[in-house]
């Protein structure tokens, strides 16, 4: 077990270290950061200054070797556009994604298990129907329109929740939660309602399948004969064995989270990392949009290495090769 | 059973399936009134010497202010909304099945090779496809699209492509490895058949099935993830048509009370994906592989 674990670890080392290669060379050679710096008319002197304040004149692995030293002590450089550290910028970005994706992950997984099982339970019955066809729509409406259907709904016509922002907020040491105050909660449901809906389909359909293949197995049949209550056997028997494969799917469709979250943060004016990725996309903003990149990574994938970890422990036929 | 009784046993659970033949009617709708866009779209909104600006952001004709022949509508150029929509389809299905096409051809080779020789191919190969797998395939596009700064068709193709083949070669890697153990690739290999000859006559053939509920299942992924790009405005560039593109200016126009500026091309999205979508839920089913839907 410890072995596999450690393995697991070098392995994330690893993919980290090749994605922070393929972020040197976006820093490096996609747009040039000399001009962008120096500026349009700077002299041939200026720009050769500046080249040697970069350290761009030296050979191509010293400069790796000097953006990886930066990048694990957190220096990624200064952002083009506001003139300071990048990695300051996403994380005080940080907590509201944080927020907006935890309340996301926490409606699909209660819904889109709890409605699963519903369905998995009676699948002729006219409430399974109507959620089989709300999913149907879930997997087939892209995050974006969900979102902007939702504040014609109810911010434009009905008038009852905010269109967008983030709302009252209050910091809580470093951290600035929008959890503690009303108007933070209010701002909140709409988002995390639009990023939620296409997993809670997804994990909605997983648990159905799952369940619907549990059901039918013989220790099933035995907890029934056994006469006990349909709550042990649905939840304690059946359940439990779903949840594995459920629960893993959520964990490694981490990266789409985040992918939608981007698109949720933009449409919502949510305050969040992915809205300040595209704001640095627009304006080539290099040193950030290589920090969120480097972020993602290291996030996805301690959470790829956490969810794999999970899942030995839970699963007992599981390899440790 | 022969090839042949397969055949006609899936059509004969295809005609007694109504949401895979309503899903299928929908495609063929669609993919009709793509090619015939030209001819059957009032004005073609692309075609700079058509648009007026007198008649800009008109609402649908059966509304105070409609003028024909913009039956829905137009948008704050004096584009139809109705012609829009249509050749916006005609861009979704263009980057739909040619991604769908070159992914999966690269997807399904490399899938191939490294379920059949396994080894360090393998190992490398997976490795890089469950890496890439675990950063989805929306957010590598959008980072991709990011990076390139080069808006235009074939970016976004590419980009999805070069996001997008891992979802065929893992399938079609785990489709392999237990094709290789049949009988009649081993039989074949014990008659001294070469490697390539039992690759592309044996293997191919029989390995690809769970492959083309992939393939269904991508076409509505990429439709939704090309429309999102465009909405975001890192898709194709504002001189061309897009769904996604029609919304992202309509959401600026819900406050004003238009919203058939974003419900229409809305719609026609959704129900192109729906329809996709039902007939990709037969195929699965009657194929039945064990493979979850994921995005």
């Amino acid at each position: 077990m410890l072995t596999y674990i450690l393995r697991r670890l070098l392995q994330g080392v690893i993919v980290l270290l090749a994605v922070s290669l393929i972020c040197f060379v976006i820093f490096r050679y996609m747009g040039d950061p000399v001009l962008t710096l120096a500026g349009r008319y700077a002299t041939q002197d200026q720009i050769q200054e500046v080249r040697k304040s970069l350290g761009l004149d030296q050979p191509t692995y010293v400069q790796y070797v000097k953006f990886l030293w930066n990048a694990a002590h957190g220096n990624f450089g200064k952002s083009y556009v506001s003139r300071v550290p990048a990695l300051g910028l996403i994380l005080e970005r940080f907590p509201a994604t944080f927020e907006l994706a935890t309340c996301a992950i926490l409606i699909s997984l209660v819904f889109g298990v709890g409605f699963g099982v519903l369905v998995a339970l009676r699948p002729y019955a006219w409430h399974s129907r109507a959620i089989m066809a709300g999913s149907l729509g879930g997997i087939s409406m892209p995050t974006f329109l969900t979102g902007i259907l939702l504040i014609m709904i109810f911010a434009v016509y009905a008038g009852i929740l905010p269109p967008f922002g983030r709302g009252k907020t209050v910091d809580v040491g470093f951290w600035r939660t929008g959890l503690l105050t009303v108007d933070g909660i209010r701002h909140l449901i709409l988002p995390a309602i639009t990023l939620s809906t296409y997993q809670l389909a997804v994990l909605l359909r997983l648990t159905r399948a799952g369940m619907r293949e549990v059901m039918a197995e013989e220790y099933i049949k035995t907890a029934w004969a056994k006469g006990l209550s349909p709550i042990t056997v649905i939840v304690k028997h059946a359940l439990r064995n779903v949840l594995i494969p459920v629960v893993t799917m959520a964990g490694l469709q981490f990266g789409e989270l985040i992918a939608f979250a981007i698109v949720t943060e933009t449409i919502f004016q949510w305050p969040g990392m992915g809205n300040l990725l595209l704001t640095s996309i627009y304006e080539t903003d290099q040193p950030v949009i290589v920090t969120y990149i480097m972020m993602a990574a290291v996030i996805i994938i301690s959470i790829n290495i956490l969810v794999d970890i999970f899942y030995a422990v839970l699963n007992p036929k599981i390899r440790y090769d | 059973m022969t090839r042949k009784r397969k055949r006609s046993k899936m059509l004969h659970s295809f005609l007694h399936d109504p949401p895979a033949m309503a899903g299928s009617l929908i495609i063929v709708v669609f993919l009709t009134a793509a090619v015939l866009a030209p001819w059957i779209t009032p004005q073609n909104p692309y075609d700079l010497e058509t648009l007026t600006f007198d008649n800009f952001l008109t609402p649908p004709i059966w509304k105070d202010g409609g003028q024909m022949p913009f039956l829905l509508g137009t948008d704050d150029q004096g584009r139809g909304l109705l012609s829009t929509i249509v050749y916006g389809c005609r861009t979704s299905l263009i980057v739909g099945f040619s991604v769908v096409l070159i992914a999966g051809t690269v997807g399904v080779l490399i899938g191939l090779f490294a379920g059949y020789y396994g080894r360090w191919l393998d190992a490398v190969t997976m490795r890089l496809a469950d890496t890439m797998f675990s950063f989805s395939t929306t957010l590598l596009a959008i980072l991709l699209l990011g990076v390139f700064k080069k808006t235009g068709m074939g970016t976004v193709i590419a980009a999805i492509c070069i996001a997008d083949w891992v979802r065929y070669a893992r399938t079609m890697r785990g489709s392999v490895l237990e094709v290789k153990q049949e009988a009649y690739v081993l039989a074949s290999r014990a008659t001294g058949a070469r490697d390539m000859r039992i690759l592309f006559r044996h293997i191919l053939p029989n390995a690809i099935p769970p492959v083309m509920v992939v393939v269904a299942v991508d076409l509505a992924v990429v439709i939704m993830l090309e429309a999102t790009l465009s909405f975001l405005g890192v898709g194709v560039p504002i001189t061309e048509p897009s769904l996604g593109m029609m919304i992202a200016i309509g959401k600026d126009y819900i406050y004003a009370g238009m919203w058939w500026m974003v419900v229409f091309p809305g719609a026609a999205l959704v129900v192109l994906v729906v329809g996709i979508n039902l007939f990709a839920d037969w195929l699965r089913e009657e194929f039945n592989p064990k493979i979850e839907r994921t995005g």
